[in-house]
């Protein structure tokens, strides 16, 4: 398959499926002006991302970089309070060294609400212009990544939804795509059996200590990555979740172990550790779906498909979300929302590789422009908060 | 078949719903034709055979927690009578799969 589309061509080579204008605050406290400067644009592709806290974190720095150099963002406006802790200067230095436009304005400096608001959408409008002249070049599914995450999942995720999204991963990988699943707790119980995928024994380590790490993790919180309506849709354990979650990654080799920020060097099947390392810090390791979707963002992801069984709506910013309905009750209830109907295979009236073909088509139509469901509604939701990580250990991305 | 319900393996000892099964449904089960007391929700599970308290309750031919009690064939099998080898279920008043103004 050498299926071409145009992508848009960054200064690292690297290509994206959108161009979009990001505009980050740095601090809550800079939130609502950030809201505003993108209120203006409600029929351009300008969106808003941003971190939360006032204290300095090393992980949120790197991501927030990976995502504003992320081949699907065209240019970036950062809006600081002026006494946040986040390093805007390093920032926007990040940025600018791809030669990207750029521009931080303070707020404390700017003149308050009204005239930063103001000044920003003056710069969008020209940023706007610019990113526009940016050059075109032709993309083949070799030069995606597409991460994977399952959310509202009830007990049809992992007969449907699930196996359908692997059986896409599958030929996308076959074709060369670089593919991201994650969720380490919600890997437990599968960590032998996903072992034998890796690579190399090495890797299959990492892979199990990845997972056991997981484990203790959530011990320690004392909730599991499971919520109440997990249970309202049929799973009654993690492990019920956990194998249903897992048949996401297909049948293919396992190529490495990738921590958030990571881009994977090169095709093929990927986990994600998206759990900290150390001590117990700062609270749950994904606090909803879409920390983890960003997550892959953050990874290189061009999009990202979501496998729902109770019926998630959400979208994101910088890259299209694909929703996949395992249970084809929600999919007639939330039909407006849903991409792909994987309840056929629940009512037999579908195979497994026939809706893994429809996903495998789908992206190569999302990577040609076509907008998904969450994406022509506007979703564009976000969240990143404060985690710890080492460096992946040397035999996390075994050699070709 | 097994009517609306999936074994999805044959080492299991649950079913799966693959539709809601109202109360009456006949089920084949592994050794007795069993007639659902409630009604099944979609994607919930019920005993293929009888199953005694401790033993491992298996789902894609993987252990996927513990009985907590004896659970006769045909009967829900969800929080109320199976536990996580790991970590306890967090659930509210809809975990039955019954939405909470059906059950007024």
């Amino acid at each position: 398959m050498t299926e071409k589309f145009q992508g848009y061509l960054r200064s690292d080579g690297r290509k994206g499926i959108r161009n979009t204008i990001v505009v980050a605050y740095l601090v809550e406290c800079a939130h609502f002006v950030a809201s505003k400067i993108v209120a203006g644009f409600d029929d351009e592709d300008v969106q808003l991302i941003g971190f939360p806290g006032c204290f300095p974190n090393e992980y949120a720095a790197r991501v927030m970089g990976q995502l504003c150099t992320h081949p699907n963002v065209g240019g970036v406006l950062f809006v600081s309070l002026g006494c946040e802790s986040f390093d805007k200067v390093r920032a926007s230095g990040t940025v600018a060294s791809t030669g990207r436009p750029v521009e931080t304005l303070v707020i404390q400096r700017s003149g308050g609400t009204a005239k930063t608001v103001e000044t920003g959408r003056a710069w969008v409008r020209s940023a706007l212009q610019e990113v526009a002249k940016v050059e075109r070049a032709p993309m083949g599914v070799d030069e995606l990544i597409i991460g994977t995450i399952c959310g509202g999942s009830d007990g049809t995720s992992g007969i449907s939804g699930n196996p359908a999204a692997g059986k896409a991963f599958d030929l996308l990988i076959a074709e060369g795509a670089a593919c991201i699943f994650e969720e380490t707790g919600e890997l437990i119980s599968c960590e032998d059996i996903m072992a034998e995928r890796a690579k190399t024994p090495e890797l299959g380590e990492e892979l199990r200590a990845a997972v056991q790490k997981a484990e203790r993790y959530y011990a320690t919180l004392g909730y599991g990555s499971f919520a109440a309506g997990n249970a309202a849709g049929g799973l009654s354990t993690i492990e019920e979740k956990s194998l249903g979650a897992y048949v996401k990654s297909g049948d293919s080799q396992i190529s490495g172990l990738i921590k958030p920020g990571d881009v994977p060097p090169r095709g093929g099947l990927y986990l994600m550790d998206v759990v900290p390392d150390g001590e117990v810090r700062f609270g749950f390791p994904n606090i909803s779906d879409n920390a983890e979707i960003v997550e892959m963002i953050a990874s290189g992801a061009h999009m990202t498909l979501f496998v729902t069984g109770r019926g998630s709506v959400v979208g994101s910013a910088i890259s299209p979300v694909i929703k996949i309905c395992a249970n084809p009750d929600t999919y007639r209830a939330l039909e407006g929302d849903m991409d792909v109907n994987a309840g056929d295979i629940i009512e037999g009236k579908r195979s497994i590789a026939e809706v893994g073909q429809e996903i495998r088509d789908l992206v190569v139509n999302v990577a040609k422009g076509a907008q998904t469901k969450s994406e022509a509604l506007g979703h564009r939701e976000f969240i990143l908060t404060y985690k710890s990580f080492d460096p992946i250990g040397p035999s996390c991305l075994p050699a070709v | 078949m097994t009517g609306p319900f999936l074994h999805l393996h044959p080492d299991d000892n649950v079913l799966v719903a693959r539709a809601s099964a109202p109360a009456g449904t006949e089920v084949k089960l592994a050794n007795i034709t069993a007639t659902l007391a409630h009604a099944v929700p979609l994607a919930h599970k019920i005993a293929y055979r009888d199953i005694v308290a401790g033993e491992r309750i298996l789902k894609y031919g993987m252990p996927i927690g513990i009985a907590t009690e004896d659970i006769a064939a045909g009967a829900h099998v969800h929080i109320h009578n199976i536990r996580s080898a790991y970590t306890p279920t967090h659930a509210l008043q809809d975990a039955n799969g019954q939405s909470p103004e059906a059950s007024k």
